[in-house]
């Protein structure tokens, strides 16, 4: 009853309901379009001028290759050797997957579930945000020690790291009560299970792609940073193997290989936010 | 308006009592309501703001318990939602993420039955949003959102609608054609409508009777009888019996805020519970 018996405050938005998190929303939703033709040669004209630049200054500069190889020679390691690295980037994929999976289902349901009693959420919270804030790498060598060298401790450091942040995000979400739509969906006769479903799961959506987002990102980090610790594959340890032979082409390349992986997975994100929760932007 | 009716009404409000149990105490927002509304009527609530109109229909609604005193729909006591009542609130209250068809399914998704389409396409047309269906509520004005929101309150057939302060939103001009809408539905579904509102020519123009509470905790002050012929034109509305009435109401209003009820009063309220 307590959900009944609150002093009714009916204006638009109860609880300061849907302004929360629009700025994050935002950063999902508001990414740059591109308008016109004029917009994408410039786009491309200015991507020409900076690596352009950057090959005449390293060769006018006679920059050492094992400082900072030129942009050609870094294109040219990604194609020769991708053979290389493609199974190493493989086994990166795996790990995050698995361990993204396993995070964020549980991150979610333990978001749903802590953020409809409001007690439990209290006694859990500091050790989420120990979890958040904790770098999850700091734990590898030890899940090492119990797990070997094999996917296990990456993919739980993975999920150590990506659970939190979606969690975090999604009981944000989930906490944005709308008592005005609650007491429309209650005045049809629904339950509470009803609500959960039509009312609060969709108000946290936006919410939730946010901490979707940010725990891939994580996930990712996590993946590579444990596969420096130890174990012989994966990206992380082609960065540790290239860098120790000073194949600093092959050692960029790989790093491109991770930056686009990150931008695949912000667009992703970016693209299912824009789907599924553009209402709000 | 009281006993002695051959009518059973078709909303009895007995001594409805609301206690709110707050930070700094117990407050009482309204005080032993009573008030018959029969079937088919449009009553109006009326009185200062914090009185607890608000209160007075929610409890009606069945969304809200009440401290003491019941409310009978149709001479059986309503304890939560029930399926006859349907409810307009302050803003059009539309999910944002559906759009216009899937906000007007949303009561029929919740009690699990099949949407009246030739209904809802009856009503959509009425108040002109035929092929608005795919459009999303941020892209429709506030009139049309409100519109929207009657339609779905009137989609499954309620026999009473209750409306709080639908509205107040909204700029005079679509104000009024709004309450020329309501009317013309309820000439055609003689649909019971309980309507709170801050303004007093919309309770006049809409209603058989307009209530007025007191201020804060809310009690019946005084019942007015609005005889005025329907529809309402204009020219009914400009004549001198409605600018009485209107100065009638107001000056109660403003008069029990002032007078009547002295700023001390409150303290001096029984205990709650």
């Amino acid at each position: 009853m307590s959900e009944t018996d609150a002093i009714p405050v009916f204006k638009s938005k109860a609880d300061g309901g849907s302004d929360v998190g629009i700025t994050n929303m935002s950063a999902l939703t508001s990414g740059p379009g591109i308008k016109s033709m004029g917009e994408v040669l410039a786009v491309i004209l200015v991507a020409v001028i900076v690596i352009g630049g950057m090959e005449l200054a390293l060769n006018i500069f006679d920059v050492p290759q094992y400082v900072l190889p030129k942009p050609s020679e870094i294109a040219v390691a990604l194609v020769f050797d991708f053979h290389f690295i493609a199974p190493h980037l493989g086994h990166t994929l795996v790990e995050l997957f698995g361990g993204f999976a396993i995070g964020a289902s549980v991150g979610l349901i333990l978001a749903a579930v802590i953020t409809q009693f409001p007690f439990v959420e209290k006694i859990v919270t500091p050790y989420i945000l120990l979890l958040v804030t904790t770098p999850m790498l700091a734990l590898v060598p030890l899940l090492i020690l119990r797990f070997g060298f094999g996917y296990e401790p990456r993919i739980i450091a993975v999920a150590l790291a990506s659970g939190p942040m979606v969690m975090i995000n999604a009981a944000t979400g989930f906490r944005r009560v709308d008592q005005g739509k609650i007491a429309l969906a209650r005045s049809y006769g629904a339950s509470t299970l009803q609500i959960f479903w039509k009312i609060r799961a969709p108000m946290a959506l936006p919410m939730i792609f946010v901490g979707l987002m940010v725990g891939s990102i994580f996930g990712l980090l996590t993946a590579v940073g444990a596969e420096m610790v130890g174990g012989g594959f994966g990206l992380g340890n082609r960065l540790t193997s290239y860098s120790s032979m000073i194949q600093m082409p092959q050692f960029f390349a790989v790093v491109l290989i991770l930056s686009i992986l990150g931008i695949l997975i912000y667009v992703l994100f970016f693209l299912l936010g824009k789907r599924f929760a553009s209402w709000e932007a | 308006m009281t006993a002695g009716h051959s009518k059973q009404p078709k909303l009895g409000v007995k001594g409805a009592t609301k206690v709110y149990n707050t930070r700094s105490g117990d407050l009482l927002a309204i005080d032993r309501c009573s008030l018959d509304i029969m079937e088919g009527e449009i009553v109006s609530i009326v009185g200062p703001s914090g009185c607890g109109k608000t209160t007075l229909l929610w409890s009606m609604s069945g969304l809200h318990g009440l401290s003491a005193g019941e409310v009978l729909l149709d001479g059986v006591a309503i304890t939560g939602p029930n399926p006859d009542i349907s409810m307009v609130f302050q803003d059009a209250n539309l999910l944002p993420w559906r759009n216009l068809d899937a906000n007007i399914n949303f009561p029929f998704e919740i009690k699990g039955i099949k949407p009246d389409r030739i209904w809802i396409d009856e009503l959509l047309s009425r108040v002109g949003l035929e092929g608005f269906g795919g459009r999303f509520p941020r892209e429709l004005s506030g009139g049309m959102q409100q519109r929207a929101a009657l339609v779905r309150a009137l989609s499954f057939k309620p026999s009473v609608l209750l409306m709080d302060e639908p509205f107040g939103a909204l700029d005079a001009f679509t104000r009024e054609e709004m309450n020329r809408l309501v009317e013309e539905i309820w000439l055609d579904t003689k649909t019971t409508i309980v309507l709170i509102t801050h303004s007093i020519e919309e309770a006049i123009f809409l209603s058989d009777r307009v209530v007025v509470l007191s201020p804060r905790p809310g009690r019946v002050a005084n019942i007015h009888t609005v005889p005025f012929p329907r529809p309402r034109s204009l020219e009914i509305m400009s004549t001198k019996e409605v600018f009485d009435l209107t100065n009638a109401i107001k000056r109660e209003i403003v008069g029990t805020q002032q007078s009547r009820y002295p700023a001390s009063s409150a303290q001096q309220l029984p205990a709650a519970q």
